[in-house]
This record gives C-alpha cells, structure tokens and sequence, in this order.
C-alpha cells in the first residue's frame, strides 16, 4: 500500500519476515558500516559542531522517529543513521540521548531499544491509555480493539497459544480470517504481518511440526505497553468473575507492577 | 504559573497528534480532561496559555499548535502543524508521489478560482495531465476520499475546498507559491479561499464569508471597508459558536 511508500523504501528487508534467516543476515550487514563511537570522539565531534546544528539534528531525528511511530513501525539504527544522522553519525549517542530525552520531557513517550543485537527502538507511551482515552471524537482503531483480544487469549493460556485457538476465537466473534473483514481487510495478513511487525505478536513456527504449525506469543511492544492487570480487569467484566479466581494470571499480571506506566511519575 | 510541561500538557499533545485538528470547543473539552486526568488545576480561560507552555517545547523540534479559522463555519480551530516542511512534502509518508501530484493540482485549481472551489469534474479532468504514473478515475476518486478523512480537503456537493488543517498548515507554502494569485481577507488579514469579492473593479478586495457575516451585523446599508461601494452580496448569519456543525 501506498502508506508504506517511504517505509518501503528504508525497510524492505523486514518485508522478508518469512526467512527470519536472510533478514538478520541483511541487518547485520547494514549495520556492519555504523560503530558506536567511543566517548571521546563523541566529545571531540560535539566540540566542532554548534548548539543550533546538533539541536537540527536532533529534532529531525524526533520527526522520524514520530513518523514512524504512527504506523507502530520499529526503527532500525542502521536506516536511522542511514537516512537522518548521516554526517554526524560520530555523535550519534549524544543525539539519541537528547532525542529520548525530548520524547520523555514533552512528548510523554519512552524510546526504547527493543533489540540490542539489531539494535531495533520503539516508541511506547507512557501515560496510561485506559480504554475510552479521548473525550472527543478520536479517529477510533478498531484493530487496536482485535489486538487486545488477541492478547487477552494468550495471556488467559499461559502465554503461547497455537494459531488455530486464535482463529476459533475470532470466528466466535464473526472475523474470519479466511475472509476478507470489512473493517480489518485481510484478517490473517493483519495478525500475522502487520501486528508482528509491530512488534505486539510474535508468530513462530512450532519446531519439528509437518507441515508447519505455528503459534503466538505476546510481542515486546505488547510486554510494555499492556498492562496485564487491565487485561485481567477486562476479563473479570467479561465473565462476571472476580479476577483473582484466575490465580496464576492475577499473580502475574500482579508481580512487576506494568513496568514503564508505574515508572512514570518517578521521573520528573 | 510553572511554565514546565506536565503530564497533562503531555496528554494535551499526545491527542492533538493522533487527531490532527480540533476546533475551540473540543480543545476547551480536551483541556479539561487532561487536568483532571492528572490531578492538575484546570483553568477555563487559560487554555491559550497552556498551549503555549506546549508549543515553547514544541518549538525546537519545529512543530507547533496553531491557530486558526475555518473559513467555512467562522469557528476556531486548533491544528497541530509541522514547520519543518511546510509544502505538501509533509504528507510524503501517507501519500504516493503521483498521489501528491494530484494534491497539488487540485490545489492549483482551487487557488486559480474566484470561489475558492474545484469541482470533483475538473480534478478528474486534470488527472488526465499528470506527469508521474497516471491514477485512474477510481483510483482518484479514492484518494480523493482519503484526502477528505485526512483532513486536507473538504467536500460538499462534489465541490473541494482546502480543508482547515490545510490551510493552517500550508498557508507558508500557499502564500510563496502562489504569491500572485493569492489574496488576503481584508478583515481578519488570513488567506482567503471561501469567500466574497468586492465588486468594483479597481478595488476587489476579498473577504472570508464568517467575517462578512460578523463586519455587516447589523448595517443598515453593506459598504465595503476598503472603497465604500455598495457590496451587493447576501450577507450570511453570524453562526452561532459551539454548534454542532464540523469542518
């Protein structure tokens, strides 16, 4: 679609998410031609540059990473000093740190590394967006809506479910993903692609399974950004049930209070 | 007052980017609710000043809340804008490069008529003169209808204005652009599309219809403010603000 365009254009590798294989191969190789500078270079490349020029820089660095965050894709560092930082890649620590620091202080938005080993960031917000978030007419995300149940599902079995439990559980709400949804388009395409690449599902293959059976997981966005007490909250609702009945999930969604969302008010 | 961000600001900010634009009453609703989510004091008459405690941070990154009229409804309305790029370049992310094209000739078409409105008929027609990969008539047809839930433009009877977003964002870009061609509401001093046009000749000054309606409240007779002719179109009601009536 064309709402990739430039998307397309910096990240088709990760269009190959079906050889998991080639992709880290790609990635790597990118990568390859970025080396984290050392602190004493940073400071030697700042102490050439003005204010003005690294706050540029810095700023197109939010816009990018704005932009991208609108279709909840994840950034690559090797596309980012690629495409953004380019010349001043020898002072690229400096600029993400002042780039979170931005994202933190007025945006309410934490940019997190979610892979160290491709170095991968997201954006995850961190004031609590309980349900009904906006007073006014918000353009609604009903795909946010399928994906919350979607992670309902597995949270409520442990954490990994196979696929087919979850297309049983859509048909049960009249989304066929064999059919083409009127809201969500192509219903497997969204699940398995859109929302992975998003990095709120995982979808892997089962090992040693003929033909291949798969199964999701909850994806690192998800870890972060969902809170599993709300989830569980949800469920209670749903089935007029006190949510500590479910022992194990309430011990769980319990234990590390929601990571970022309780961290919130700790910092200024 | 703290002139620092808060969580509240933060709220404020996070919506206006998943909305785009929100006229006066909404932003007034909107402000309310983030202080109250945050515990924060919620002041009715100062909402133009917590805004500009977000846009003092906004500024370096080159964004800011702005702003401006609807030229259709005389309303108020608050619209995220990015000063970085101006042009239509800004959309680049949503839009295909020959989809862009199509944007900018109907925005031609728009500025080169006296009404400010192009007709569904002649931006069909002028897809037939694009220089990049060509769009069928559905094809425009559906971007056209993108362009109107993304808020660029507005439709009403198959005719297309320059939405409020649009115009608040772009009005940098439309006033170099069309430098010629563009003129200014002698009332409010904006650039003005929707609009009535003195008719003396070596006067034709212009004036949004909103404005019209609140400059001749209550004349006896309408003159013009630039020549004193007679202005001899009907002049609109003053809308009522807060009417349910969107962009």
């Amino acid at each position: 679609m064309t709402q990739r365009k430039r998307l397309s254009n910096t990240q088709s590798s990760s269009q190959s998410k079906r050889q998991p294989s080639s992709l880290v191969a790609q990635e790597e190789d990118d990568d390859a031609t970025f080396t984290q500078p050392s602190t004493s270079q940073v400071q030697r490349g700042l102490e050439k540059l003005t204010p003005a020029q690294i706050d540029q820089k810095t700023a197109e660095v939010v816009q990018y990473f704005l932009v991208k965050d609108q279709k909840k894709i994840p950034v690559r560092r090797a596309d980012l000093v690629k495409h953004v930082v380019k010349e001043y890649r020898n002072i690229y620590p400096e600029i993400i740190k002042r780039a979170s620091r931005t994202f933190d202080q007025v945006f309410g938005l934490k940019l997190v590394e979610i892979d160290a080993k491709t170095h991968m960031y997201i954006l995850i917000n961190k004031l609590e967006t309980a349900e009904g978030i906006s007073p006014i007419n918000s353009p609604a995300n009903p795909k946010m809506g399928l994906l919350f149940v979607i992670l309902s599902v597995i949270f409520m079995k442990g954490g990994v479910v196979r696929e087919n439990v979850i297309w049983n559980t859509l048909k049960k709400l009249r989304v066929d993903p064999g059919e083409k949804h009127e809201e969500f388009g192509d219903v497997k395409k969204l699940v398995t692609d859109e929302f992975v690449r998003q990095r709120y599902l995982e979808y892997v293959r089962i090992p040693h399974t003929e033909p291949a059976e798969y199964e999701f997981h909850w994806g690192q966005r998800a870890d972060i950004e969902v809170s599993k007490a709300k989830i569980l909250e949800f469920m209670g609702q749903l089935h007029e049930q006190d949510p500590q009945s479910w022992t194990q999930q309430y011990r769980e969604a319990h234990s590390c209070p929601s990571s970022t969302q309780a961290s919130t008010s700790s910092q200024r | 007052m703290s002139r620092q961000m808060g969580d509240s600001h933060r709220r404020f900010l996070q919506i206006m980017m998943v909305n785009g634009i929100v006229d006066e009453h909404e932003a007034r609703t909107l402000y309310q609710h983030c202080c109250e989510r945050h515990n924060t004091q919620h002041v009715p008459d100062k909402l133009d000043e917590f805004i500009d405690i977000i846009n003092s941070k906004l500024q370096p990154m080159f964004m800011q809340i702005r702003k401006g009229m609807s030229e259709d409804n005389g309303q108020q309305y608050y619209a995220l804008v990015n000063m970085a790029e101006t042009d239509v370049t800004r959309m680049s992310s949503d839009y295909a490069d020959n989809e862009l094209e199509l944007f900018r000739k109907t925005m031609d078409l728009i500025v080169n008529t006296e009404n400010g409105k192009a007709s569904s008929t002649d931006i069909l027609n002028s897809a037939d003169t694009m220089t990049t990969k060509k769009l069928k008539k559905s094809e425009t047809e559906h971007l056209l209808n993108r362009l109107v839930s993304d808020k660029w433009l507005s439709e009403k009877r198959g005719e297309y204005t320059l939405s409020t977003r649009c115009i608040i964002e772009m009005e940098p870009y439309i006033r170099t652009m069309y430098q010629d061609q563009v003129k200014v509401c002698h009332i409010c001093h904006n650039i003005a599309f929707q609009c009535q046009i003195c008719e003396k000749p070596t006067c034709g000054i212009k004036i949004h219809n909103p404005c019209v309606a609140r400059y001749f409240k209550g004349r006896a007779e309408p003159r013009c403010p630039a020549c004193d002719d007679f202005w001899p179109h009907e002049i609109p009601e003053v809308r009522r603000p807060h009417s349910q009536s969107r962009r």
